[in-house]
């Protein structure tokens, strides 16, 4: 008898392998890769049933669907990685809309060379966020490019979700007097990632600050309904955000600079670069705006939950045909957060 | 932080603005110039000039070494990439500026030139040493705050006999900008440009000391008030002015004391001497040729110079004809004088030197205050 | 124009160089322009390298000097 046992696939080695152009190629290599790292890290009913796609239950009410390409890089930084950032971000875009969100879908795109072991820690690290957010991965792909193409990994997660009844949000329902309210901290993610960069580098405990935020817009939308907009201020950070909305509605925006939280540590990072807190990436805290008679109710309900503890009311809607973004200065003047020209880079100058 | 946020407190600017408004004579105007782009910034940042009286008006000057590095020095350095496939070093700041062919040095980066963003010169050397078998070339500029790390730099590199390092050098000098500004016809001649008092640079004061200013305030009898960074330095420093003016005095005052002497940084200035001397003239983007404006690097280290070593030559770019910012880096427009300001020349699409860098006059009026020129319905 | 900052020196490291601390972020800059610095020194840093002490007692004088001037209240009394 020979010794070969029947239905033996020798294991993938995580601990040295690297993706090659076989993993992509549809073949046995490729179900291995699903099989042993992609599925077995997701793992739920309907990646069990080794579909191209997955056959789901018809949700009761308006459908919310968005999408996200994520580039980062680094990809493992202080506080997470491109993993759990790809399930929260697409997570919160649902979410934004006052959605629930229900399902996801990753679409991973390998560089040749990728190392087995940073793969399974990143599908590890999007499973984990996965199921503590309660929204599974339920169909995904996965292609492999030449080395040099890629940048190590590209994910890019799909979201479906349902809004609850009577609810309607948006970036061009912001009023005249309507209030504006950010759920915590802002510029951690980007400064956690800039500490990272090898000619940046600075020590620090700062941490990004990626989460999921439905349950935190969950509460808000019960409690008050008559929310305008919900908006996470990712690249570009608060003030590109407000820019966005105040440009959508056709108002302008006040905002105090000494309402704006900003932890000591995202302050002097931003010193050291020259760089200003209010165009840093956020990846947890999201933006409302709100009337005014509801805007104490809603603070207060954002503070109850763990991820809007630090909640503040930062300035309110106006009518300005410019749709320009003032800010009254810490130091008693007035300034515009205008749009941002590229992106922000450090200067000397 | 601390001497940051003490330097930044409302209360206190209350009392300052209070007191200048206090102050002013009637019917007197104080023109002053804040030479620094860093004030320039600070003024738009923090909104001080909602805090001035209108009689006190605030002249933007050329500090600004990004605003005044001509489109010709930028092009030699995207050459150096592109054609020498040297790698490049670059402070953030001068990654955007456009230069010529529609390039610039991320544009150049885009394709395919190796453009590094450094934070310190002392990681353009780190490249070097990690690089043996590639051209590493620092592109220096900065005003004398930012010359002595590129010369420390540049000893280190021959102490190291680093075969493959060398600087594109283009540290120009505060005094002969200064210089040059009171000599023009709007000053001088003509009179058209007001000009009563200089604030003086923070930084650069730091290695310089206080007493080349000394100079300006005897000979062309202007009071000059050396500030500190912060707005609160920037605001008593506008007092400090207000009260040489009107008591008819010209001297050089320092407010920064707590990091700026008469003498300066004698270490600083001496290990610059060593390692550079001066152009006999240089061109600044916008005000042309300044004679012993700026710093070459001397004939002992000739081996760390990117112009002698690739045979550079500076070939002179002219400005968009519609470009104002000659005569806004003087003083004698504003941003607002010029045709192609907030329309064709934005800090998205800069046409000239002054929207280029964050901090050049155009740029801090557009992205901090342009609104003040267009009436806004002030919220209920 | 110069971007500089003053951070407080937490150490003295070989070659000239220290650790300097801004509201709990770190960085190791050099101090071969500035003589004589001490741990608890503050230090004025730009691009890496610290260019001069900064002098504390001046500092507080100069806030003094913004604090004598009258306030609101003070003023109106006077006036």
């Amino acid at each position: 008898m020979s010794g070969v046992r029947p239905g033996y696939v020798r294991p993938l080695d995580i601990r040295n392998g690297r993706i090659d152009m076989s993993h992509g190629s549809g073949g046995r290599a490729m179900a291995q890769l699903v099989e042993q790292l992609f599925a077995a890290a997701f793992d739920n009913e309907w990646l069990a049933q080794r579909n191209d796609q997955a056959l789901l239950p018809r949700p009761e009410g308006r459908i919310v669907m968005s999408t996200d390409c994520h580039v980062v890089s680094p990809l493992f930084f202080p506080g997470g990685d491109i993993g759990c950032l790809s399930v929260h971000g697409t997570i919160n875009d649902v979410a934004m809309s006052g959605a629930r969100p229900l399902w996801l879908a990753a679409g991973f795109i390998l560089e040749e060379g990728f190392p087995l072991a940073d793969l399974q820690r990143i599908v590890e690290s999007m499973a984990r966020a996965a199921r503590d957010a309660g929204v599974p991965v339920v169909t995904g792909d996965t292609k492999v490019v030449e080395a040099g193409k890629g940048d190590g990994v590209f994910i890019t997660t799909t979201g479906v979700g349902v809004v609850p009844p009577g609810l309607v949000l948006g970036g061009d329902r912001a009023r005249p007097g309507d209030r504006i309210i950010v759920s915590g901290t802002v510029g951690d993610h980007g400064m956690a990632v800039m500490s990272q960069r090898e000619s940046l580098a600075f020590a620090t405990d700062l941490v990004s600050d990626t989460a999921a935020l439905h349950g935190l817009v969950a509460a808000m939308v019960e409690a008050v309904p008559e929310v305008r907009a919900l908006r996470d201020p990712t690249r570009g950070g608060l003030a590109t955000t407000l820019n966005e909305i105040a440009g959508q509605s056709g108002v302008g925006m006040t905002i105090d600079e000494a309402a704006v939280p900003v932890r000591r540590q995202v302050e002097a990072a931003c010193e050291f670069l020259g760089l200003d807190p209010l165009y840093v990436a956020n990846e947890g805290k999201l933006v409302a705006i709100v009337p005014a008679e509801r805007a104490e109710r809603l603070l207060a309900v954002m503070r109850e939950h763990p991820l809007g503890r630090d909640a503040a009311l930062i300035g309110e809607v106006t009518e300005d045909a410019h749709r320009f973004v003032q800010m009254r200065t810490r130091f008693g003047g007035r300034r515009i957060v205008d749009w941002l020209a590229g992106d922000q880079l450090p200067r000397i100058c | 932080m601390k001497y940051i946020d003490e330097f930044r407190d409302g209360t206190l600017a209350r009392r300052i603005a209070d007191a200048i408004a206090a102050e002013v004579e009637p019917g007197r105007a104080y023109n002053l110039m804040e030479f620094c782009g860093g004030h320039t910034h600070a003024i738009s940042r923090y909104g001080i000039t909602d805090l001035l009286p209108p009689a006190v008006r605030m002249i933007h000057g050329p500090g600004c070494p990004v605003c005044v590095l001509p489109i010709g020095r930028i092009d030699l350095a995207i050459g150096l990439a592109l054609e020498q496939r040297a790698i490049v070093c670059t402070y953030g700041d001068c990654l955007r500026v456009p230069a010529s062919d529609n390039l610039s040095l991320l544009k150049a980066k885009a394709r395919g030139g190796d453009v590094r963003m450094i934070y310190s010169p002392a990681d353009a050397l780190a490249v070097a040493e990690a690089h043996p078998d590639r051209e590493v070339v620092f592109f220096a500029i900065g005003f004398e705050t930012t010359t002595p790390p590129t010369a420390l730099v540049i000893q280190e590199a021959a102490r190291r006999g680093l075969a493959n390092f060398s600087v594109l050098c283009n540290h120009v000098l505060t005094p002969a900008a200064i210089t040059n500004i009171l000599e023009s016809p709007e000053v001088r001649k003509l009179g058209t440009l007001p000009l009563d008092g200089f604030i003086g640079p923070a930084h650069v004061s730091t290695i310089i000391g206080s007493q080349p200013y000394e100079f300006f305030a005897e000979e062309y009898r202007k009071p000059v008030v050396i500030a500190g960074f912060e707005p609160l330095d920037v605001m008593q420093a506008i007092l400090m002015l207000v009260r040489q003016i009107n008591e008819d005095r010209a001297e050089v005052e320092n407010e920064f004391t707590r990091a700026v002497t008469r003498e300066g940084n004698l270490k600083a200035q001496a290990l610059v001497s060593e390692v550079f001397e001066l152009r006999r003239s240089f061109e600044w983007r916008g005000l042309g040729e300044v004679p012993y404006s700026a710093l070459r690097i001397r004939a002992a280290y000739a081996a760390f110079d990117a112009e002698r070593r690739f045979g550079l030559e500076t070939r002179s770019v002219a400005d968009n004809k519609a470009c104002e910012c000659g005569a806004i880096l003087r003083g004698v427009k504003q941003p607002r004088d010029c045709k192609v300001f907030g329309t064709v020349c934005t800090p998205e699409t800069p046409i000239g030197s002054c929207m280029v860098s964050s901090e050049g006059a155009c740029a801090a009026y557009y992205s901090y205050g342009r609104f003040r020129e267009i009436s806004v319905v002030a919220p209920a | 124009m110069c971007l500089a900052i003053p951070v407080r020196v937490v150490e003295l490291r070989d070659g000239a160089t220290a650790l300097v601390d801004l509201d709990g972020i770190r960085k190791e800059i050099s101090l071969a322009l500035v003589d004589g610095v001490a741990v608890g020194d503050f230090v004025i840093l730009h691009v890496g390298y610290a260019l001069s002490r900064l002098d504390p007692e001046e500092a507080e004088r100069t806030l003094a000097l913004f604090a004598a001037l009258p306030d609101a209240a003070a003023r109106a009394a006077t006036a």
